[in-house]
């Protein structure tokens, strides 16, 4: 599978995936899902400044997405697929049964979110949304960089944001 | 450098917003600080744990609380930075600097007479002069991406 990486990540295209996963992964592509992004030109340029002339950047709503997923998987080169939030990805993950890993990048601090880890703050209604994803199967992981522990849904979900750095 | 000592009060005001990942714009504005005295200039911002519209937010913020038009960002593809390119969507009138070194800070402190828009340039420019390789004679096979 060319899909290195399938990220939730509310900065979506930032220092972490582009540098942090991407050098590592020897990334040739990113593509990002966002239903809004995908409708406006000025959000497309902004995140086209933000990636190496080397690195392509795929704009997607979820249906292109779903629809364009084997040409994702196909391409020789290797790629990460980013989502802003987690009912994004879900909808991916409906679409696309193919998809057996979720990484979980960064959701920050929101009104009603709870922390689990230092870059992980959930509402109830995300960590169900995150628990449907992995009833249909889906291994759900939460790390932030490379050289992070992977932490399992399971494991995260019950805790409260104290954890140790690595 | 574009030395000034007239005007204490011009040095030591916020004109700009170092903003960027983990704890480098505050290790970044102390060095200024260590160096010239002067790092009141500039105001640190960490990206950590903060949300894209969160750290869009803070820095709208400081700038309308400061009267700040200058960023200073370390990725150009950094969350920061397009955070500020957000910012300068509705107003043009903002300065975004990326790539942001020790020296581009300093150059910036001791131009605090001239106009924002030259100071940054200035700065940028003595920031990547000041980028030196020494100790191997032999070009690198294959240059690095500046774009990141």
């Amino acid at each position: 599978m060319s899909v290195a990486l399938y990220r939730i990540d509310d900065r979506l295209i930032h220092g972490q995936v582009v540098v942090g996963w991407g050098q590592p992964l020897n990334i040739g592509f990113i593509v990002l899902v966002d239903d809004d992004v995908a409708t406006c030109d000025w959000e497309q340029d902004l995140y086209r400044m933000g990636v190496p002339p080397e690195m392509e950047i795929i704009f997607a709503d979820v249906p292109t997405a779903v629809r364009d997923h084997a040409a994702y998987t196909g391409d020789k080169r290797r790629g990460v697929l980013v989502t802003p939030d987690i009912s994004t990805m879900r909808r991916l993950v409906e679409g696309v049964p193919e998809i057996s890993d979720v990484n979980v990048g960064g959701i920050h601090h929101r009104a009603g979110r709870v922390p689990r880890l230092r870059y992980v703050f959930l509402t109830p209604d995300e960590e169900g949304e995150l628990a449907a994803i992995s009833g249909r199967g889906v291994r759900v992981t939460a790390q932030d960089v490379p050289n992070a522990r992977q932490v399992a849904l399971a494991e995260f979900r019950r805790l409260k944001g104290d954890e140790p750095a690595t | 450098m574009t030395s000034s000592t007239a005007d204490i009060d011009a040095v030591a005001r916020p004109r700009a917003i170092v903003a960027g990942h983990g704890e480098l714009p505050q290790g970044l504005v102390n060095a200024v600080d260590c160096i010239s005295g002067c790092g009141a200039v500039f105001i640190p911002l960490s990206n950590y744990g903060l949300a894209g519209s969160d750290i869009e937010a803070k820095l709208r913020q400081l700038a309308d609380e400061h009267g700040i038009r200058v960023f200073f960002t370390d990725l150009p593809g950094g969350s920061a930075t397009i955070a500020v390119r957000r910012l300068m969507r509705t107003d043009s009138s903002l300065i975004l600097i990326t790539g942001t070194n020790l020296s581009t800070l300093l150059e910036f402190v001791f131009q605090p007479d001239a106009p924002v828009g030259d100071a940054a340039r200035h700065a940028a420019d003595k920031g990547r002069a000041t980028l030196v390789v020494t100790g191997d004679d032999e070009p690198p096979a294959s240059a690095p991406s500046e774009n990141r």
